[in-house]
């Protein structure tokens, strides 16, 4: 797109209930052709879409990777943070502004791998986030190394002899960590996605969705890694999504009896956001700065 | 009333009362309207091990804990042993007989023996009173009344443990004071209560403060050692003043969780010490890179590594002037003592929003744990604030909105997230003046160039508004010292102790570290005369430094490395000793050790 078209775009509002072409960026992906992330792109323009606000009222901040590059294909406010650090990054956003819908999107490596401690963390903290993960289980742009949802036995760049760890489970770990909505999905079922993705943004605590979105350049099976997930992915069913010791059943279930859907989903736990009496006032990024003499006076007096 | 430099210390283990002790005295001292610094010199220990705590009085203003001790209160029988030659001839020792039984001879001194049995009616014989007894037992031997002690108790004691702990610690107080009366010779000086009250305070709580008055609205940390004082005023403080305070799981969470705020318009902050600072070089990197405005304290403490985390030095010079890969523009300040502090930190937060970039405030445990006492009128609630070129509604400019538009100042408008029409993605990847990362359209040589140049023409802003240090004393002196940051309080009374002995000195002391204005400071350099430079590290970190920035090389160097505070007759002891020998480096010999 030429770039003075690009700004005037940008300069234009929104005409009448938004679309997810409003929502499309001003550079093209530069994935590779056929990846699963372009689905989970799709699925997030028409949940921002869905959710009918304008395209400055939300903030989509990554980390470093393939998938971690979205920001830049989505007309809203974006932060490509460091590598790992995409949580702690919106965390903060959020703090200081929470009327702004914060996404977080990336891959296994950055959430799971070089952020894992941020990861748990988060959800412990229930911000009031959704967290999207395009789980291709491998290091894309460092061209196909292990990540941590590689598989056991998997022959990549950096375990030429076969992948010895064992894969961790980022659905069971969110629904152990304290995580207030955890699903999963599949970038190949995209209307699922992108209603996991709507309902997430609308949930007030963090929101976590694992994406399975293949690599089809790292991967072994090349295009025939969607058959491979196909045949293995099955959706979640007569499932009660507020039993926590169920959710986690399901999720444990893994290989041929990959179950997709939400498995966990509590309203009862406040944010911890919404539990901050500092943010009754409005968000603290529009307060005025300082504070008044007879506060500094307070102060002073129980220094003597 | 004549003039007096006076030191109380009090020694103990950890968990026997000496932290309050030594702020009842204070604050005594501070409500009698004298003049107090403080250092404790103590370890990583929360009960056993060893402490103490030095009060300096003066009738001058004070900024170090000086070079003597007048009057030790022993809460143990290590004190006793430890620091009894400590005290100055003519001073005293207060110890309690159930502890120690016998004191080594010394006939210069005064010794004051207590039974703490027999001054109190402790029936459960913890000795949770012996601070109290031994406190008015010292104000007692310098004229100070009782009744500022029993105003302190109750202030102290009545919420926390209630009406019967607070009648008895009185009594126990009222017992020793008049037992001292009787027994005890008093000292010469004799403090008299001055017409106005002074508030007592530390560095940390003073640049928290700071922070407040600045307009700080979200603060992180993870507790490290001497930095955490910050995070214990801002914690109980925060719903009052408004400010979001949150404890993370690391020092990388802490800084990126600031930048995100900051990013979203709030005015952030954080702290730590070394080792958290290096936790967070990336992320001040990216800060640099995505041009948002942060604040990053780091209260040094010895390293390298976990290094001493009670124990002071400036060795993290090179750490944060190097912090994170590649150049990017970047403001180091360096508080010059306990109340500069607390003004420091607006300004570097007009700074950073004028020049949207990381700001790094470096001090250290000696300034940052010490206490001192200030007049309540010298604290401007309502500094000046300049938020710079920020965008927070439409309408604001004319035309399009380039996030990092090439501007001859470097400065690009900032809108923040939420703005109408201002929509935009900041990258820590390189990216034109849209945004867009260059790195993904192709590794582009000539919009690189352009978008690093207009990053680094701030630094040229930034170092014409950063004051060069000026020369303090005679121009035509003998020696001149040259220190930076914590340091100044303690240079200035070398300094003074110099004069007094006929070495005539000067003193050049810097607080802004980074940028250096060459031509600005070179003026100020080329007035110096035998030039010293005074550091706590042990490579000369700062006359590297320097050196690099101006080429200017000292004639002479003092630097301590061994965890504790200069004290002033260190500095002038190496002067004396670099003026009169042929080496070019002295290090003093620390001669209080816990």
């Amino acid at each position: 797109m030429a770039r003075r078209e690009r700004r005037e775009r940008r300069e234009r509002p929104i005409q009448g209930a938004p679309t997810a072409r409003d929502f499309k960026g001003d550079v093209n992906p530069d994935w590779c052709p056929g990846c699963g992330d372009f689905s989970v792109l799709n699925a997030l323009q028409n949940a921002y879409a869905k959710l009918g606000r304008g395209n400055h009222d939300h903030l989509t901040v990554s980390g470093i990777g393939c998938s971690s590059n979205l920001p830049g294909y989505v007309r809203t406010y974006g932060m490509h943070t460091l590598h790992g650090r995409a949580l702690a990054v919106a965390t903060g956003a959020k703090f200081a502004n929470h009327e702004l819908n914060v996404v977080v999107t990336g891959g296994d490596g950055d959430g799971y791998g070089i952020g894992g401690n941020h990861f748990i963390h988060t959800m412990r903290k229930n911000i009031d986030l959704l967290y999207i993960v395009m789980n291709n289980e491998t290091y894309g742009l460092t061209v196909g190394q292990a990540s941590p949802t590689t598989i056991v036995g998997e022959q990549t760049k950096s375990t030429p002899f076969g992948n010895l760890e064992t894969p961790l489970n980022p659905v069971a770990m969110a629904i152990v960590s304290g995580a207030t909505y955890v699903a999963r999905a599949f970038s190949s079922e995209g209307k699922q996605l992108a209603e996991l993705m709507y309902n997430g943004m609308q949930h007030k605590g963090f929101a976590f969705i694992d994406v399975i979105s293949p690599c089809v350049t790292w991967k072994k099976e090349k295009m025939e890694i969607f058959d491979y997930w196909k045949e293995r992915v099955q959706f979640l069913e007569n499932h009660d999504t507020s039993d926590r010791a169920a959710a986690l059943a399901a999720a444990v279930k893994t290989g041929h009896e990959t179950q997709l859907g939400l498995f966990y989903h509590d309203t009862s736990r406040q944010s911890l956001n919404d539990m901050e009496p500092v943010l009754e006032n409005g968000p603290i990024a529009h307060q005025p700065l300082g504070i008044s003499q007879e506060q500094g006076d307070a102060i002073i007096q129980r220094m003597m | 009333m004549a003039k007096y430099d006076f030191a109380i210390a009090v020694g103990g283990a950890p968990g026997q009362g000496i932290e309050t002790a030594g702020k009842s005295i204070s604050q005594i001292c501070a409500r009698y309207g004298l003049n107090v610094f403080t250092y404790t010199a103590y370890q990583s220990l929360i009960r056993g091990g060893h402490s103490f705590l030095t009060i300096r009085i003066s009738s001058e203003p004070i900024a170090n804990h000086g070079d003597k001790i007048d009057l030790i209160i022993a809460l143990d029988r290590n004190s006793v042993e430890k620091h009894l030659p400590h005290v100055a001839p003519g001073g005293a020792l207060i110890y309690n007989t159930e502890h120690v039984r016998e004191v080594p001879e010394r006939d210069d001194i005064q010794l004051c023996p207590i039974s703490y049995k027999e001054l109190t009616n402790d029936p459960d014989r913890k000795a949770t009173m012996l601070n109290t007894c031994m406190s008015s037992v010292a104000l007692k031997l310098v004229g100070i009344e009782l009744d500022v002690l029993e105003e302190i108790i109750v202030l102290a004691l009545l919420k926390r443990k209630g009406q019967a702990v607070v009648d008895a610690n009185i009594a126990a107080a009222r017992a020793s004071y008049d037992y001292a009366a009787e027994h005890f010779t008093p000292f010469d000086v004799q403090f008299e209560k001055q017409d106005t009250p002074l508030a007592f305070g530390s560095g940390n709580t003073l640049m928290a403060m700071g922070g407040a008055a600045a307009g700080v609205k979200f603060y992180a940390a993870y507790p490290m050692s001497p930095s955490t004082g910050i995070l214990h005023w801002m914690a109980p403080n925060a719903r009052d003043l408004g400010i979001i305070v949150r404890q993370c799981e690391d020092e990388i969470s802490v800084v990126n969780m600031v930048i995100g705020a900051a990013h979203a318009g709030a005015r952030a902050m954080c702290a730590t010490s070394g080792g958290g600072f290096a936790l967070m070089s990336e992320a001040i990197g990216s800060a640099g890179m995505m041009e948002i405005p942060i604040v990053v304290v780091n209260v040094q403490r010895g390293g390298p590594s976990t290094g001493l985390p009670t124990k002071t030095e400036q060795g993290d010079l090179w750490q944060v002037l190097g912090a994170s890969q590649g150049d990017f523009p970047k403001i180091v300040v360096s508080p010059t003592s306990i109340m500069d502090g607390f003004n420091t930190i607006p300004e570097i937060f007009n700074l950073v929003d004028k020049f949207q970039c990381p700001g790094m405030v470096l001090t250290d445990l000696s300034l940052a744990e010490g206490h001192t006492t200030f007049v309540p009128d010298s604290i401007n609630w309502r500094p000046e604030i300049d938020r710079g070129e920020l965008i927070s509604e439409p309408g604001q400019i004319d035309g399009e909105y380039l996030r990092y538009q090439i501007t001859d100042s470097g400065i690009s408008p900032r809108a923040i997230p939420g703005t109408p029409g201002h929509v935009h993605v900041v990258a820590t990847d390189d990216h034109d003046e849209d945004g867009g990362l260059i790195s993904d359209e192709f590794t582009n040589p000539h919009k690189r160039r352009d978008i690093m140049e207009k990053r680094q023409r701030k630094m040229e802003g930034i170092a014409e508004r950063l004051p060069p240090p000026t020369l303090e004393g005679p121009e035509d002196a003998e020696v001149t010292l040259i220190g930076w940051g914590s340091t100044h309080g303690v240079i200035s009374e070398a300094v003074q102790q110099l004069t007094e002995a006929g070495i005539s000195t000067n003193h050049i002391h810097f607080k802004w570290l980074y940028p250096l204005d060459e031509d600005a400071v070179n003026e100020v350099l080329s007035k110096s005369a035998h030039a010293i430079i005074v550091e706590c590290n042990y490579t000369g970190q700062f006359a590297r430094f320097l050196r690099g920035e101006t080429g200017f090389k000292a004639d002479g160097h003092i630097r301590k490395y061994d965890g504790e505070p200069f004290m002033p007759h260190h500095v002038a002891d190496g002067v004396r000793e670099l003026l009169n020998s042929k080496t070019d480096l002295y290090v003093p010999y620390q001669e209080i050790v816990v």
